[in-house]
């Protein structure tokens, strides 16, 4: 950082953010020159293709348990969640509650069979029995799709916060630039950051970063709990009183119904429908999970299915804390930042987790310094949440791109070890720079709320195909083919002729008007596509391999041949 | 590796179909889908109520408990319980009824095969 650019942010506002500047900027640099440091010493520690897809399988159930934390709890989780907690209540909780029952089906269906019987990617298991191009193909495509609707959600988080913390508002401008130029120069530094994390540090850098960021994000948002618990005498009861109040709802803002599920008086269709989307929302949280690309592969990470039975407890344990503390985190930006100030910085509510960091460091710490040391904090920690998970999902799209599709795809299985690493980290490149582009497009959607969408894709086009892989005997090519991409197309394409892209206000295309699809969310209508597709694609087929399945059930269960 | 042919096994496929038709496999496959698919309804059953709840009772969710904290908190806080609750029943069973018998399958498996196995290693590391 050059003494210039530093000058800059101080003459270019106010002492307090000023400082809040200049101490984000540094603590976002140690972390940043932290994991750097990391990701060149795993990358001497890099020599295999297992070594970079699946960092040596080498880590502990409980350093896989902090890396699945620190890949799970995004920008979603910390920003998004306190957001609509501060906005509109109760419904934030929701996704608190879906994000984290999710587990169980990661549980008790998924980690433990797909660790034993997969190598590196989610399509090593559904393509175990089946012909491999056919499935690998749509297994890449669909890994590829998740993890781009998963990293938008990520980005727009990341410029959501600069603005906060450049106190950038519209119509002010900040080294000449103004708000939106500003949010894009962070996609683009938040992108390339990443690219460096996955391209040198393979999955070995990756957990590592996923582990210190996981570290970080519970200390953070404990401290805040703690000390927004404090302010109200550990009195959960007052603290949601003076949340109601503040928010000018009343005991409305405790219940349900503010922001899903919203019943439009004299209109019957319409209250319908916000109702089937909390319906489908609910469905999406709780079914994506183990569709999930990006924490699928972290099973790959450990040595045996009995530690990545440890590592999900881990992560169960670690994720459900989190998650209890999001409703400390989102009441409390309610009642001490309240919902004029959160709007006024950023509509769709992302900014009021390190907001409420703000008004605490005044609270506790004293005056405009401790409020920005506060900040700074904060701020600093959720550029690290949101640096994790895109390392994390651009790892998942990239190995699946090279060992998928080019090693196994186009090469027939016959590429070097060497030959995949390095398409991968070219891979990593071209994904990283796809969805910066993409994401400068969806800046004013809630973070959360995007990544609900890419649960939704990830439940309709992943989750059904591997269900049937583990368990169902007939299932085959022709079944697995369809339900991807039965369940992929459905789910992306009912968002595309949902509200959320065009036809309403807050769409990410406001001015045009191709919307016909009532929800925003896919999922009640995509899942079931996803797994009737399925159904139909395996019975049309006669193809049917009783002995690979064979094969497969017993290495699934008992962990025999696994790699 | 030809185009087109499924990954290479560890031991030949009559192995893991006798495998998979002996009675301790047979038994293992029920201990384990005896408790995941009827736990996977379950949780899901209990969970959906609840969002179905939150959708169409708002009345219900709405009732004071003590001070300001109502049914729909309360609810919510339950499904944490329940998610701990069935992460700590599976991991105990998983533990005392699953492990022992597939240790023993594998290690039956893997010493049949123990040359392909080693095999596979050395590729894993190469």
């Amino acid at each position: 950082m050059s003494r210039d650019v530093i000058a800059g942010f101080t003459l270019a506002a106010e002492a307090g953010s000023s400082t809040a500047r200049t101490l984000t900027i540094t603590l976002f640099l140690v972390f940043v020159a932290v994991t750097l440091g990391i990701t060149i010493w795993a990358s001497r520690q890099t020599k295999t293709a297992t070594d970079y897809y699946a960092g040596g399988r080498s880590f502990s159930g409980f350093q896989n348990g902090m890396a699945i934390g620190g890949d799970y709890m995004s920008a979603a989780s910390f920003l998004g969640i306190a957001g609509i907690i501060a906005l509109y209540g109760y419904d934030g909780f929701l996704y608190s509650i879906g994000f984290l029952v999710a587990w169980l089906v990661a549980l008790l269906l998924v980690a433990e069979l797909l660790r034993n019987s997969g190598r590196y990617t989610m399509a090593d298991v559904l393509a175990f029995r089946m012909r491999q191009k056919p499935v690998r193909t749509a297994a890449a495509v669909s890994t590829i799709t998740v993890s781009i609707f998963y990293l938008l959600a990520q980005m727009v988080g990341a410029g959501a916060l600069v603005a906060l913390l450049l106190g950038i508002r519209p119509g002010t401008t900040f080294l000449g630039m103004d708000a939106d130029a500003a949010k894009i120069a962070t996609i683009i530094m938040v992108g390339a950051l990443m690219i460096i994390y996955v391209t040198v540090g393979g999955m070995k850098g990756t957990t590592y970063v996923q582990i210190v960021k996981a570290f970080l994000l519970m200390s953070g948002a404990l401290v805040m709990t703690l000390l927004v618990l404090a302010h109200y005498k550990f009195n959960l009861s007052t603290l949601l009183g003076d949340a109601a109040n503040a928010s000018g709802k009343g005991s409305a803002f405790l219940e349900p119904g503010l922001r899903y599920g919203v019943e439009v008086a004299g209109d019957a269709t319409k209250t319908f429908y916000n109702k089937v989307d909390l319906l489908s929302l609910g469905i999406a949280l709780v079914l994506g999970t183990a569709g999930l690309p990006h924490i699928l592969i972290r099973f790959y990470t450990v040595p045996t299915a009995k530690t990545a039975r440890k590592s999900v407890l881990w992560a169960i344990g670690i994720i459900g804390t989190f998650y209890l503390f999001t409703l400390a985190l989102g009441f409390g930006a309610a009642a001490l930042v309240g919902r004029e100030a959160i709007t006024a910085q950023d509509a769709a509510g992302n900014t009021a987790a390190p907001q409420l960091a703000e008004a605490l460091g005044v609270d506790f710490l004293g005056g405009d310094v401790g409020g920005a040391a506060m900040l700074a904090i904060i701020a600093a920690v959720a550029f690290a949440t949101i640096l994790a998970v895109v390392a994390g999902l651009t790892l998942a799209s990239s190995s699946s791109l090279a060992h998928d599709f080019y090693a196994n795809v186009i090469k027939g299985g016959q590429a070097s070890e060497r030959q995949e690493v390095n398409v991968a980290r070219v891979a990593a490149l071209v994904i990283g720079a796809i969805s910066i582009v993409l994401s400068i497009f969806a800046q004013n959607l809630n973070v959360a709320f995007l990544v609900a969408l890419a649960f939704a894709v990830a439940a309709s086009g992943n989750l059904p195909a591997i269900l049937y892989s583990l368990f169902w005997k007939r299932f085959n090519t022709s079944g697995a083919v369809w339900a991807i991409y039965g369940g992929l197309i459905s789910a992306v394409g009912l968002v595309f002729f949902s509200p959320v892209v065009s036809g309403a206000p807050t769409a990410m295309f406001p001015d045009h008007n191709w919307q016909w699809f009532p929800l925003s969310n896919p999922g009640i209508i995509s899942i079931p596509i996803g797994f009737l597709c399925g159904w139909i694609g395996t019975l049309i087929s006669k193809e049917s391999d009783e002995d690979k399945y064979a094969e497969l059930e017993v290495r699934a269960l008992t962990g025999a041949g696994a790699h | 590796m030809s185009t087109d042919t499924p990954a290479p096994a560890s031991a030949p496929p009559d192995r893991y179909v006798a495998a998979q038709r002996s009675d301790e496999f047979v038994g293992l496959r029920k201990a384990l889908r005896g408790f995941v698919f009827p736990m996977t309804v379950a949780f899901f059953l209990w969970y959906a109520l609840y969002v179905i709840l939150s959708a169409y009772a708002r009345g219900f969710m709405g009732t004071k408990l003590v001070g300001n904290i109502n049914v729909a908190l309360v609810f919510g806080l339950l499904q944490f319980v329940s998610t701990f609750l069935i992460a700590w029943l599976y991991s105990r069973y998983a533990s005392q009824k699953l492990d022992p018998v597939a240790d023993k399958i594998r290690e039956d498996l893997n010493g049949e095969t123990s040359a392909v196995a080693t095999d596979e290693q050395k590729e894993a590391t190469a």
